[in-house]
């Protein structure tokens, strides 16, 4: 699905991300650790096309085309979703038209989306206006589900959500990634283990989000290298223990 | 670069324009009108199929040409009808505006051509718009109207103005003197809407006076070129808890030059003003301006002007607040430039191609609540932003 090879970007003349290779399979999910500053939202913003980031080597390749001077919207359309940390409000912009427009030529069903998100009453606020940090994740969810990207890239969706809705928002990933088992009236249901053909790429401080949706790899990025590549739960168990240096020592 | 100042290209010779014009003829039925006219009128929120309206006005050059009331306890008709009607009229005639105020007012007064008297009697409120339209149709002609507005105690009306040319005018003179009266406890909803021409020079010249618990909503729409526009309506809230609230919404096109403001005089306790305006330039010049004096402790003001530069021209920002006792609370905010890129990323990575998310942020921008518009002029309104995006592409 998305293949990173020997990736270097600039952000302001700086380089930030050196010699990243990254490749995430068809129905993958894979989590992205890392301290404060080492890249991972540059990643992000790197791979949607973002101005500012500026490749300096290396090729993103999406869905077998080469993506790695596309433009933005291209990008989106050709299927990969981002769920912002931190989205700009756009005033007189009503989300729930925000939400329309995400769904392009596909009729979302707007109302609905929201029920499931807890999010109708924000429906006629303006995009991101005066939003708390969990409503602006919950918003973000909305517009994803909207637009339905076969690469969802989320950036620390569990930050600033209160314990309550990270259940919600963890159910609304898996919808998103057409994975995880959904209980009913205490039986579990037969799963259908159909591989699911959407990927995911999950910045996580915490790892909080772990808890709630499924990881297939886990990924370190420190000082802009990417350094440790396995299992997501041993990774965390590292870092909780030992600390981001001392974890991404055993690949130094 | 398009030659662009924050200065008018000249200053208006009165002698340029005539003060003449011919008459027209009134017309009783106004289906009779010819569509020409007619359609330039709906432009501006004027319909001659007059549906819930609660009466209309239309001033062609300087003649009256339809005015009726359809709706019990409100008055509509040309000013010098309603001299004659209402002895008591001609003390509201330059009350808070003098005539000596510039050469405009004087030409007003000198060589007036009609104008509107609209009045709600006391205690009716009517939810129905009255539409009033002001049309020039002659080529060179210096249009000088004086309009009386009396909202009496109690009582609640909307007013639709619509200002307009004929499609074929080159240059014409607008000026148009206004004195509202909003008194104890009434509601008045004053909408207006002007689209001029390229070369047509405006200059209105507006005082309103607000009595106790009395409110003033007004809204102004200007999305097509003018050749030059300069107004700042002076409000004076004199009663206690006395509120004005004014929205602009303005775009200037390439040689269109706007100059448009609001003063606000808060002169009792509890008095609310709130200013906001939201220009766009495509070229041309917008000035927005926000006055407010604070008089007494406990009063409180809020000014907002803010300004997108969609490419060239210019945009000049000037909010001025004025406390003269301590206890006045007043703030303002003021921003311009462009569209901020991450906003436009933001929207791009939604699936929007560049252009559809630079329009979508503009609606946006442009899209204020706009109180107590009735829905069909609303939808009028998205329709001129609809367009008004069409020529900024």
């Amino acid at each position: 699905m998305l293949i990173i090879e020997d990736l270097a970007v600039e952000v302001g003349g700086k380089t930030i991300l050196n010699h990243i290779n990254m490749e995430i399979p068809k129905g993958e999910t894979h989590i992205l650790f890392g301290p404060n500053g080492s890249g991972k939202t540059s990643l992000m913003m790197t791979i949607i096309g973002f101005s500012g980031y500026t490749v300096t080597h290396g090729k993103i390749t999406f869905k077998g085309e080469d993506i790695t001077y596309m433009p933005i919207h291209e990008r989106a359309r050709l299927g990969v979703g981002v769920s912002f940390q931190r989205p700009p409000t756009i005033n007189g912009l009503k989300t729930k038209d925000l939400v329309a427009l995400c769904a392009r030529k596909n009729p979302a069903d707007v109302e609905n989306l929201a029920k499931m998100l807890n999010f109708t009453n924000f429906l006629e606020r303006d995009v991101n206006r005066n939003f708390s940090g969990g409503e602006i994740k919950r918003s973000e969810m909305l517009q994803l589900m909207a637009q339905e990207p076969d690469l969802v890239l989320l950036d620390e969706p569990e930050s600033g959500v209160d314990l309550e809705n990270i259940v919600l928002l963890g159910e609304v990933v898996n919808k998103l990634l057409e994975r995880g088992v959904k209980h009913s009236r205490g039986i579990m249901e037969h799963a259908h283990l159909k591989k699911s053909s959407k990927s995911a790429l999950v910045i996580t401080h915490t790892g909080h989000i772990l808890d709630y949706i499924t990881a297939d790899k886990g990924q370190v990025l420190y000082n802009g290298h990417l350094c440790c590549s396995r299992n997501a739960r041993e990774i965390l168990k590292w870092i909780r223990e030992y600390g981001y240096e001392e974890c991404v020592r055993c690949t130094m | 670069m398009h030659d662009v100042s924050n200065k008018p290209k000249t200053d208006i010779e009165l002698s340029n324009y005539q003060s003449e014009a011919e008459k027209h003829e009134y017309v009783e039925d106004l289906s009779k009108v010819e569509t020409v006219d007619s359609s330039q009128w709906l432009n501006v929120g004027v319909d001659i199929a007059e549906h819930d309206r609660a009466g209309t006005f239309i001033q062609k050059d300087c003649s009256v040409i339809h005015s009726k009331a359809m709706s019990d306890g409100v008055e509509v008709m040309g000013i010098s009808d309603a001299l004659k009607k209402h002895d008591w009229l001609k003390d509201y005639l330059w009350k808070y505006i003098s005539p000596e105020k510039d050469k405009f007012t004087e030409a007003a007064r000198q060589n007036p051509h009609e104008g509107y008297f609209i009045r709600s009697s006391p205690g009716v409120k009517s939810k129905k718009p009255v539409q009033a339209c002001l049309y020039i149709a002659k080529e060179g002609f210096s249009q000088n109207v004086h309009n009386v507005v009396i909202a009496e105690e109690d009582s609640e009306m909307h007013i639709i103005t619509g200002c307009s040319t004929s499609p074929h005018l080159v240059t014409g003179l607008h000026v148009g003197v206004s004195e509202i009266f909003v008194k104890k406890n009434a509601t008045l909803h004053f909408t207006m809407i002007h689209d001029w021409g390229e070369e047509i020079n405006v200059r209105p010249r507006t005082a309103i006076h607000v009595e106790e618990g009395g409110v003033i909503i007004s809204n102004y729409i200007s999305l097509r070129p003018v050749g030059s526009l300069q107004m700042s309506p002076t409000t004076y809230l004199d009663g206690k808890g006395a509120v004005a609230r004014f929205n602009s919404i303005l775009v200037a096109s390439a040689g269109s030059h706007l100059d448009v403001g609001s003063t606000v005089h808060l002169n009792k306790p509890d008095t609310r003003a709130e200013i906001i305006s939201r220009a766009i330039t495509v070229g041309g010049t917008i000035i927005a301006r926000g006055d407010m004096i604070g008089k007494v402790a406990g009063c409180k003001g809020h000014l907002e002007c803010k300004g997108l530069l969609l490419n060239d021209g210019i945009m000049h920002a000037i909010p001025e607040l004025q406390g003269h006792v301590p206890g006045v609370e007043m703030s303002h905010e003021a921003a311009v430039g462009k569209i901020d890129q991450k906003e436009i990323e933001y929207l791009m990575a939604r699936g929007l191609d560049e252009d559809e998310a630079v329009s979508t942020i503009v609606r946006g921008f442009l899209n204020v609540d706009i109180e107590g518009l009735p829905s069909g002029l609303a939808a009028e309104i998205d329709k001129a932003i609809t367009e008004t995006q069409k020529d900024m592409m």
